[in-house]
């Protein structure tokens, strides 16, 4: 700098407000942290309206029935980073163990007749690929024919939710197998263990997120896709295999919805998706990709479980709680644009 | 704002490189992209160390040569080469980076990651390894180190202001090992001091070996920073020249195939008030947007254009969207044509009868993939029927009729915009301002990033318009397109701080844009602060 002319000097002050620019980045660990106060509040209201709220019993129950929506959220969340969206996870949910289940049941002898085909235990693996495969026709049409991912997940939404009609005829299939049951009925260390697992698969997505090159290619993908195929990444690739992993997570929960419930129906998911995008948003994920982080979008899941249970306990009637449901929805994702700090857009 | 001998001893020695090999070499290559050929048969080649122009109108093949040098398409015919060698595969991405990088007009800084992580995007770690988060920061601290950069390798991308990115992104192209850096219009969105900040960078790199190709529509940085001029026209090859022999009439001339008589001229007349005395075309009182500027008074008389001058930051055009009523002020008045304007309300200012030219073309002037003729009258749907009801023919017979009188490049009035050059979108801009009939005009950098002679064509419009009665208030800190106003007024940290008549000496004016001049004016106290 020692050759300056005096235009330069001018140029030269301006870094002199750096110091309050750079102080910012010190706080983006709190935004993880943004709906802890929330959080905390709902288990107060919760402790003030009911002596079971607090109790091992209660949280235990809350986080089992969490662990379908966090896995579908995960999923949600992996999508919508990298600046995509799906919509037809809700019907992946159920059309994966109705298919897998139609496949393996024997031809004669229950309410429900499947094809006989193969072991009980081939349901899990057939329902997590009929999850890859609705995977990989939405990155086909979305990525390589180039159409919109809003309508064409949504157009899927619709498909395959007709298509379970078609399968299993508008009636729910209760005979499970065991192996699908497994996950929801039984205890490791004295935690459900679809709460492990799931709590395995949200392990792995925070490191690959956090600390691989390949995860976190996915957020340059979502905030600048141009700049990230200049960087080297092959951006349709990436997005592609996302989209398959959220389609066999969708379907992973999916088979822990059919094994905890003992039974698998077209009507399960229905309305899920809205859930599945609200927790991921006051998670403080963007919908224009990019932005936002597994855990935080974890909170949003446990957030959103919170004012569920809070709002059963203070004896808000079944055919009620639809609406406040959605309109507490609603009013947590005003309250969460304003602790976060940042635009949902 | 430079003589073109200044060059002539500016640049010492340009060490690096093997003697001999220029870095980067185009031998006679030729693009087409369907039944448009965008480069015929043209050649380039940068020396080790240099800074070399390439220039042309829009249109002219140097967004096509761009694409072929950094390896993101390959030519037809004709080869390219880097230090005698020939160019890697189009596969092998990392070849090229290491060979050529671009830092492009839109920025590939992602906002959501921090400063070290954009720097090292997908090369985070090696292989399948976690990646280290405190190694990075070192490793993108030393890096920002060797080049003299003052960020924080930690803060976040999105915190940053423009001229911080572009210094990142060429830093970033540099930690590839690439000794031959494109620059696409570098200047396009920096001020007055950022540029000759980014200069001096430039210079400083020049001398360790690196060499720059850099593309603009300023004639003027040409001179200030380059050996070398390249110029295309039309897809071709016009002429290679060291800039210290060639003069501006004679650039401008390769650049336009015409030759400098049958360019307009922008001797500007002494404004001359009509005689009859009308209320001014526009006139602003102590108007003011707290933190931005304070108490700025403008009047500006039938038939006269008035300059606005200031550098990023100077609120000079935050002024002019306060009067186009794109922002509320805090205080103060608008008046068009004696007519008060409710401030804060476009409409308002609509109907009043001004038009306005908005800074940032892409954000909010025009609607890309709507026709010509809906984008030039979007401000007067009003006049092409009755009760906001007209048929597509009077849209297309208005529209064509503005296209006729913008000069406006194009197939016919339903093209869509997004199908015109910088300079022609320009046009449509600037004849959706005149579509209204407005009594007085704001324009906020009317010529940004357009070429040689649509800049012309526009500046022409404008001097039309206020011969046929408009008053305008030209906000921009571009010497071409202030020439053109009777009188500039210099705004500095939100306050008008001189004002100087047509005729004004282009060194004094930049130092008064650049808060450095005129240790007469009553803020001089406020400049000694900085």
């Amino acid at each position: 700098m020692s050759e300056v002319t005096t235009m330069s000097d001018a140029a030269d002050l301006l870094p002199e407000a750096e110091p309050a620019r750079a102080a910012r980045s010190g706080t983006r660990w709190l935004r993880e942290f943004s709906l802890i106060p929330a959080m905390g509040l709902l288990i107060l209201i919760g402790f003030i309206e009911s002596p079971d709220f607090l109790t091992g019993d209660n949280f235990l129950a809350m986080l089992q029935q969490s662990t379908e929506l966090s896995v579908l959220v995960l999923a949600e969340a992996l999508i919508l980073i990298g600046g995509r969206m799906d919509l037809s996870l809700e019907s992946t949910v159920t059309l994966a163990p109705v298919l897998a289940l139609w496949l393996v049941l024997p031809t004669s002898g229950n309410r429900f007749n499947g094809l006989g085909f193969g072991a009980a235990w081939l349901a899990i693996p057939a329902c997590l690929l009929v999850g890859a495969a609705v995977g990989a026709i939405n990155g086909f049409l979305i990525l390589k024919m180039n159409l919109n991912g809003f309508v064409v997940t949504l157009g899927m939404l619709t498909t395959l939710h007709g298509l379970v009609v078609v399968v299993d005829g508008g009636q729910s299939i209760t005979t499970v197998p065991p192996s699908f049951s497994y996950l929801g009925h039984h205890d490791w260390l004295g935690l459900p263990a679809s709460v492990w697992v799931c709590g395995l698969l949200f392990t792995l997505g925070i490191a690959a997120l956090g600390w691989y090159r390949h995860g976190r290619a996915l957020y340059a993908i979502g905030g600048n896709p141009g700049a990230a195929r200049a960087a080297g990444i092959r951006v349709e690739r990436t997005m592609w295999i996302v989209l398959i992993i959220g389609s066999v997570l969708a379907a992973f929960a999916g088979m822990l919805y059919t094994g905890r419930l003992g039974s698998a129906s077209a009507s399960q998911g229905t309305g899920k998706i809205f859930e599945v995008f609200a927790a991921t948003v006051i998670g403080g994920v963007s919908m224009n990709g990019g932005r936002g982080s597994l855990f935080g979008a974890l909170t949003g899941v446990l957030t959103l479980r919170l004012i569920g249970n809070v709002l059963t306990f203070g004896h808000v009637s079944a055919q009620d709680i639809e609406f406040f449901n959605g309109v507490v929805i609603l009013v947590a994702l005003v309250v969460s644009r304003y602790t976060s700090g940042t635009a949902q857009d | 704002m430079t003589t073109p001998d200044r060059e002539a001893a500016g640049h010492p020695g340009r060490p690096g490189g093997a003697p001999g090999h220029p870095v980067a070499t185009a031998l006679d290559v030729s693009k087409s992209f369907g039944a448009t050929r965008a480069l015929i048969d043209v050649g380039i080649s940068v020396a080790p160390g240099e800074a070399h122009a390439l220039v042309g109108r829009n249109g002219a093949g140097k967004s096509t040569l761009v694409s072929l040098l950094t390896g993101l398409a390959r030519p037809d015919r004709g080869r390219i080469l880097f230090d005698g060698q020939a160019a890697p595969p189009l596969s092998d991405r990392a070849g090229w980076q290491s060979r050529a990088a671009c830092v492009y007009q839109k920025s590939t800084i992602i906002p959501g990651l921090s400063v070290a992580e954009n720097l090292f995007l997908n090369r985070q770690s090696e292989g399948l390894r976690p990646i280290s988060w405190k190694a990075l920061r070192t490793r993108a601290a030393d890096l920002l180190a060797e080049y003299d950069i003052d960020v924080d390798p930690a803060a976040s991308a999105a915190t940053l202001a423009v001229d911080q990115r572009q210094v990142l992104e060429i830093a970033r192209a540099l930690s590839f090992g690439a000794r031959f850096i494109i620059l696409d219009e570098p200047t396009a969105q920096l001020d007055g001091a950022n540029i000759a900040a980014l200069f001096d960078r430039l210079r400083r790199l020049q001398e360790s070996g690196v060499a720059f190709l850099f593309i603009s529509h300023h004639l003027s940085e040409v001179y200030e920073v380059c050996q070398t001029v390249t110029v295309y026209r039309d897809a071709r090859h016009i002429l290679t020249a060291p800039v210290s022999g060639l003069d501006k009439d004679a650039l401008i001339e390769a650049m336009t195939g015409e030759d400098r008589s049958a360019r307009a001229e922008f001797a500007v007349d002494r404004y001359l008030a009509p005689a009859s005395q009308p209320a001014p075309a526009l006139q602003i009182s102590s108007l003011s947007l707290p933190g931005t500027f304070q108490e700025v008074g403008v009047t500006v008389g039938v038939g006269e254009i008035v300059g606005l001058a200031g550098a990023g930051g100077s609120g000079a055009v935050a002024v002019g969207e306060t009067v186009a009523g794109l922002r509320r002020p805090s205080g103060g008045t608008v008046e068009v044509a004696g007519r008060r304007v409710r401030t804060g309300s476009v409409p308002d200012a609509l109907r009043a009868g001004l038009g306005f030219v908005p800074e940032d073309r892409h954000a909010q002037g025009v609607v890309p993939l709507r026709p010509i003729a809906e984008n030039i009258t979007l401000t007067a749907t009003d006049r092409l029927g009755r009760h906001g009801f007209f048929t597509g023919e009077s849209l297309r017979r208005a529209g064509s009729a503005l296209m006729r009188r913008l000069d406006v490049k194009a197939e016919g009035p339903d093209q869509p915009v997004s199908a015109l050059s910088g300079g022609n979108q320009q046009k449509v801009v600037m004849g959706r301002a005149l579509a209204g009939s407005p009594r007085a005009l704001v324009l906020i950098r009317p010529t940004a990033g357009v070429d040689v002679k649509s800049k012309e064509s526009l500046l022409g419009t404008v001097r039309q318009a206020a011969a046929d009665g408009c008053g305008a208030l030209l906000v921009s800190d571009e010497l071409d397109d202030l020439r053109i106003a009777h009188r500039v007024l210099v705004m500095f940290k939100g306050a008008v701080v001189a004002e100087f008549a047509s005729g004004w000496g282009d060194a004094a004016l930049i130092a008064a844009i650049e808060g450095l001049g005129g240790a007469d004016r009553p803020d001089q106290e406020r400049n000694d602060d900085e």
